[in-house]
């Protein structure tokens, strides 16, 4: 390793970093784009919120307790390494066998564990109120997403079993998706969604912002993955762009002409949804797969979104106006059970190791989730007024409107 | 004078407009309505159907003379058809006076 390799290796590093970050504009286009124009201020609020605090956050308690490391024999389920950041010694290349350094190492897990808070964002727009959501998302990013990633990315229990997820489908995308299914069903509809056991369509007010906000999602992603390999070595990293860039590009083809089949129109939602599904389901096997895999991989996530996307909203009678948890949570469980069925991983007791990791995580993000939503619940409360959210988040909590003296035609 | 509104289909706009200038109508007001009605606009948003009641048109007002009366409206019938259901309708209103604000004259030239 030289100096040179070191220097290249860690400039990849912190431009992943920047990527990732530009993941938040994404995030907060297409929830604006998908919702209506009476809450776009306070949407943005809140993903300002998450990304601020996210990193504040991070910094003080979340890097510690995901990176801990877990001495020899510990059973690798929870330890903390202290408050704040501190160089530890021998600052160099020796760290991370020259991959990057402590700091890129923190900003990079710092805008990841944001990501994982600002997909609850989404599922809950509209109705929630922002200190609820702002308590929780405090919590959520503090205490179970650094404690599940220290279960694998931190070296613990699950990485001894030999669970794979790569870049995160279910570290990342399936811990927020969790958290937005249980936030949404404590939560419940947004008023006028469902009447008299009929759904109703509630219109986003901008796609072509929420279209912005999924290529900068897609291009966000380039660093997501290309990222986790955690050096810049010249074959893993691009085979690993390819395979993402694959995945997205079927997960949209699939979507939008099994949305055409069944709805008999061409949704660009759908088609968007199929982009996200595409990504979050490469994303825990992005290194182990070929590019046909990859294909594959993605299309099937084409179709799980869009029909998990109509099962909640039709059937289950979950409302999430931006589909997050058919794209993070379903498409993120899918994507980390094909680590066992496809690529140079699959085998029968691999797949066993990706479900036990799928239902323990699942099953701590449950928890976890519901205690942090009971806590707010009874404190500051999680619903905004009724009257407020009728005339909308904007003027009444926010005294603002976000398109003054904007008119269309 | 006359005052005639109209409530037509914005596909229609430019032919309307072409109709009333030939006529020497030399200015009037549009503008973008929603209305209710009887025609009902299908939308599929994420796979669910739904109907929307709010129909787009633009509703056009122009003052007339007397004598361009007849013509103004036999334009309008004649450019703003489609021969669809949902043409829009033409009123016709009587008007009190007409004031131009610059010279302060009155009556049927100040139009």
């Amino acid at each position: 390793m030289t100096d040179a390799l070191f220097t290249a290796n860690n400039l990849w590093l912190m431009i992943c970093t920047a990527l990732v970050f530009i993941m938040h504009l994404g995030f907060g286009f297409l929830e604006l784009g998908m919702t209506r124009q009476k809450n776009a201020i306070n949407i943005f609020f809140k993903n300002f919120f998450v990304i601020t605090m996210g990193i504040l956050v991070y910094y003080l308690v979340g890097f510690n307790l995901m990176y801990p490391g877990f001495s020899d024999g510990s059973p690798g389920i929870l330890d903390f390494a202290g408050f704040g950041l501190s160089l530890p010694g021998g600052e160099s290349i020796d760290y991370a066998g020259g991959g990057y350094t402590y700091w890129t190492d923190f900003l990079f897990q710092a805008v990841f564990a944001a990501t994982a808070a600002t997909i609850v964002s989404g599922a809950v727009a509209e109705r929630v109120k922002l200190e609820g959501f702002m308590i929780f998302s405090l919590l959520y990013v503090a205490i179970a997403y650094p404690i599940v990633g220290s279960w694998q990315w931190g070296g613990g229990w699950l990485s001894q079993l030999g669970f794979h997820d790569f870049a995160g489908s279910t570290l990342v995308h399936s811990v927020g998706g969790w958290a937005a299914l249980m936030f949404v069903y404590f939560l419940g509809p947004r008023i006028g969604k469902y009447q008299d056991g009929r759904t109703n369509a509630i219109p986003g007010h901008n796609l072509p912002l929420a279209a912005a906000g999924v290529l900068i999602l897609w291009l966000g992603w380039f660093g997501f993955n290309g990222g986790s390999v955690l050096s810049a070595e010249p074959n893993a990293t691009s085979l690993v762009l390819v395979n993402t860039c694959l995945a997205a590009s079927a997960g949209a083809i699939v979507a939008f002409l099994v949305a055409k089949i069944s709805f008999k129109s061409f949704d660009l939602t759908m088609l968007m949804n199929g982009v996200l599904g595409g990504l979050v389901g490469i994303t825990a096997g992005a290194d182990q797969m070929s590019v046909i895999e990859s294909i594959v991989i993605g299309g099937l996530s084409g179709v799980i979104v869009v029909y998990g996307i109509t099962l909640l909203d039709t059937v289950l009678k979950l409302d999430d106006p931006v589909g997050a948890i058919a794209v993070h949570l379903i498409c993120g469980i899918w994507g980390t059970l094909a680590v066992g069925l496809f690529g140079d991983l699959a085998s029968g007791s691999q797949f066993i190791y990706q479900a036990v990791g799928v239902g323990v995580i699942g099953l701590f993000c449950v928890i976890t989730s519901s205690i942090f939503l009971l806590i707010t619940k009874y404190t500051v409360g999680i619903r905004a007024k009724r009257d407020f959210e009728i005339q909308g988040l904007d003027c009444t909590e926010h005294a603002m409107d976000a398109y003054s003296d904007f008119q269309t035609k | 004078m006359k005052k005639i509104e109209a409530i037509i289909r914005e596909s229609q706009f430019l032919k309307v407009r072409d109709a009333l200038k030939n006529l020497g109508v030399k200015h009037f007001t549009y503008w973008d309505v929603t209305g209710v009605g009887k025609e009902k606009q299908p939308h599929v948003y994420r796979g669910v159907n739904y109907e929307s009641s709010a129909i787009n048109r633009r509703f056009i007002s122009l003052v007339v003379s007397e004598d361009l009366l007849d013509a103004a409206i036999e334009a309008l019938l004649d450019s703003a058809s489609t021969n669809e259901v949902g043409d829009g309708k033409i009123f016709v209103l009587p008007v009190e006076k007409s004031i131009r604000i610059r010279t302060k004259e009155s009556g049927p030239s100040s139009l």
